[in-house]
């Protein structure tokens, strides 16, 4: 039987543990901030942001808490991205994810393992709301790339900015397949809005930004996609039982490349970058600027090509000095040696449809062919006077 | 890159004509009859060389499909729900087909039970846009992946025959 002594000690264990539990629990909340202080004191959370000004990095950071910027996908890099630019006191963000928080996902940053199960946008507003309540917060938790989803996907990027009615400032795309960038890349060609492209590779040692201005740089749609090379032979990728690696510090330097694109973008400091990509295994980054496609598949992206050759028109005219390359000529050649391709450009061209120049370390990750004018070989499907309906019928009693 | 028969298989799917998704109004709905076409003319043919292995139906809009594939082995049928949606950027992007009950049971699935498909699924359909359909989606991507995964899932006991699910 337990003596009072005993009894009295196990009351102050449970007692101090109550007491860690409570404090623990405990949320410290700081109150908004309605105007950003450049006073360097312990208590604001702003003064390291506003001692950019002070060193004349940037003219006027205030300017951040104006801006919304869309985060469509809240994964590896988007939830990183996302806390960033909480951190660095945006006004608002609009969040977009259809994924909960699972186990497997604590190899990245951000969730913790307490919030697994629940959506990752819900998780997330919750966390980042703790950590900066000046920031204002939308979030949907829905699939874009579905006829439903999308409407109001569009709708929101068109009116959801900082001021009701007006578009956001920015899209971040950090998604991690091929169909939802084409959404986003459809979206943004059809609204004229500016956004930025990141991803990591399957394998977690590449990753790239790429900053997409409608009409004046290469869309999404314009070539196939980008590849990093990391000087590994893609045949011999082991893909045995998996689907995908990934690592926190590789999509840690995407999102890093991402927001401060972003920041110089929107705060209008340093050279925006349009194309940067990350080879892990190298440490190299190749950057360059793409052109888009004047035969692009998406209409809206030919459409805004057309605008933008409008604007630039009607803009004064800056008068370029270009530098001409001189061919090489070798002095002494007595057997009069010419490099001759066996195939011509043209067929060259067609085989491989549109690729655009791109600079050392970056390739397309296949290409496809140039639509051809003479029909197919392959069989089409005949003409029908069937209706909808009743091929519909017919399937579903076959 | 793909077998033979598969080769054989997919050289006998009538190839589709408009390139149009679910946002092109009219456009879309003769896309639709391509589809519809395109895979009852698969399913035929399945049939014909005695290897029927899916029904498919869709929604009224031809947005959302869903129905069931099954796979051979050792003389027994296992089943499986099929589902996915269209995406709005069909058919240049390709539909990702999903079978939901085998969600975390292989790691060859993205969530949601999404199949996890070759490298050489994505350049073959961008070289083929918009030629290639729904039809071809599953000669080129389900079927290959059924052969490889559910054999493994049998093997490995993560999934089993339903005639020994009902004798425990």
């Amino acid at each position: 039987m337990a003596t009072v002594k005993d009894l009295q000690k196990k009351i102050k264990e449970l007692e101090a543990e109550l007491e860690k539990e409570r404090r623990e629990k405990q949320n410290v909340l700081r109150p908004k901030i309605s105007q950003m202080s450049s006073e360097v004191v312990d208590s604001n959370p702003y003064s390291r942001l506003m001692a950019l000004k002070r060193m004349g990095i940037v003219d006027d950071y205030e300017k951040i808490r104006e801006y919304c910027v869309a985060v469509v996908g809240v994964g590896g890099v988007g939830s990183v991205t996302a806390e960033m630019l909480t951190r660095c006191g945006i006004g608002k963000l609009l969040l977009f994810d259809y994924d909960k928080v699972e186990l497997a996902n604590m190899n990245r940053l951000f969730y913790q393992p307490h919030q697994s199960g629940m959506s990752k946008v819900e998780a997330a507003e919750k966390t980042l709301k703790e950590i900066n309540p000046d920031v204002e917060f939308e979030v949907y938790n829905y699939n874009i790339t579905t006829m439903d989803n999308f409407t109001h996907f569009m709708e929101r990027i068109k009116t959801g900015g900082f001021k009701s009615g007006e578009p956001v400032n920015l899209v971040l795309s950090c998604v991690d397949n091929f169909e939802a960038r084409m959404t986003v890349n459809t979206a943004c060609n059809e609204l004229g809005q500016n956004w930025i492209e990141s991803g990591v590779s399957e394998n977690a040692v590449s990753g790239h930004i790429q900053f997409i201005i409608p009409g004046e740089t290469s869309c999404y749609a314009c070539a196939p996609p980008l590849v990093v090379s990391t000087k590994t032979d893609e045949k011999t990728l082991k893909r045995e039982g998996v689907c995908a690696a990934s690592l926190p510090t590789t999509m840690a330097v995407v999102a890093g490349f991402l927001v401060q694109n972003t920041l110089k973008y929107l705060l209008k400091f340093g050279d925006v970058s349009y194309y940067l990509g990350y080879n892990a295994l190298q440490d190299f980054f190749p950057s360059m600027t793409l052109r888009p496609n004047p035969t692009c598949d998406d209409r809206h992206c030919v459409n805004q090509q057309h605008a933008f050759q409008l604007r630039e028109k009607s803009k004064p005219k800056v008068e370029k000095v270009e530098e001409k390359e001189d061919d090489v000529i070798h002095e002494d050649n007595p057997f009069e040696i010419q490099l001759v391709s066996e195939t011509t450009e043209e067929e060259l061209k067609n085989s491989e449809g549109f690729v655009p120049d791109l600079v050392q370390g970056l390739k397309v990750a296949y290409t496809t062919p140039a639509p051809s004018q003479n029909s197919d070989s392959g069989a089409m499907v005949d003409n029908t006077e069937k209706s909808l309906e009743e091929l519909m019928k017919e399937m579903q009693t076959l | 890159m793909v077998d033979e028969a598969t080769k054989k298989s997919l050289a006998q799917i009538p190839l589709l004509k408009t390139k149009a998704g679910p946002r092109d109004g009219e456009l879309w709905v003769t896309r639709l009859k391509e589809e519809y076409q395109a895979l009852i003319k698969y399913v035929q043919n399945n049939k014909d060389s005695d290897n029927d292995w899916f029904r498919l139906e869709s929604n009224k809009e031809g947005t959302r499909w869903f129905g069931k594939c099954w796979y051979v082995h050792e003389l027994l049928k296992y089943e499986f729900d099929l589902e996915f949606d269209i995406p709005i950027t069909y058919p240049t992007t390709a539909p990702e087909l999903a079978l939901p009950e085998l969600d975390g049971k292989t790691a060859k699935m993205y969530r949601g039970g999404k199949i996890c498909l070759t490298d050489h699924f994505k350049p073959l359909w961008a070289r083929n846009v918009p030629k290639f359909g729904i039809a071809h989606a599953l000669s080129l991507g389900l079927g290959p992946w059924l052969a490889v995964e559910v054999p493994d899932l049998i093997q490995k006991q993560i999934i089993t025959h339903k005639s020994e699910q009902a004798e425990k």
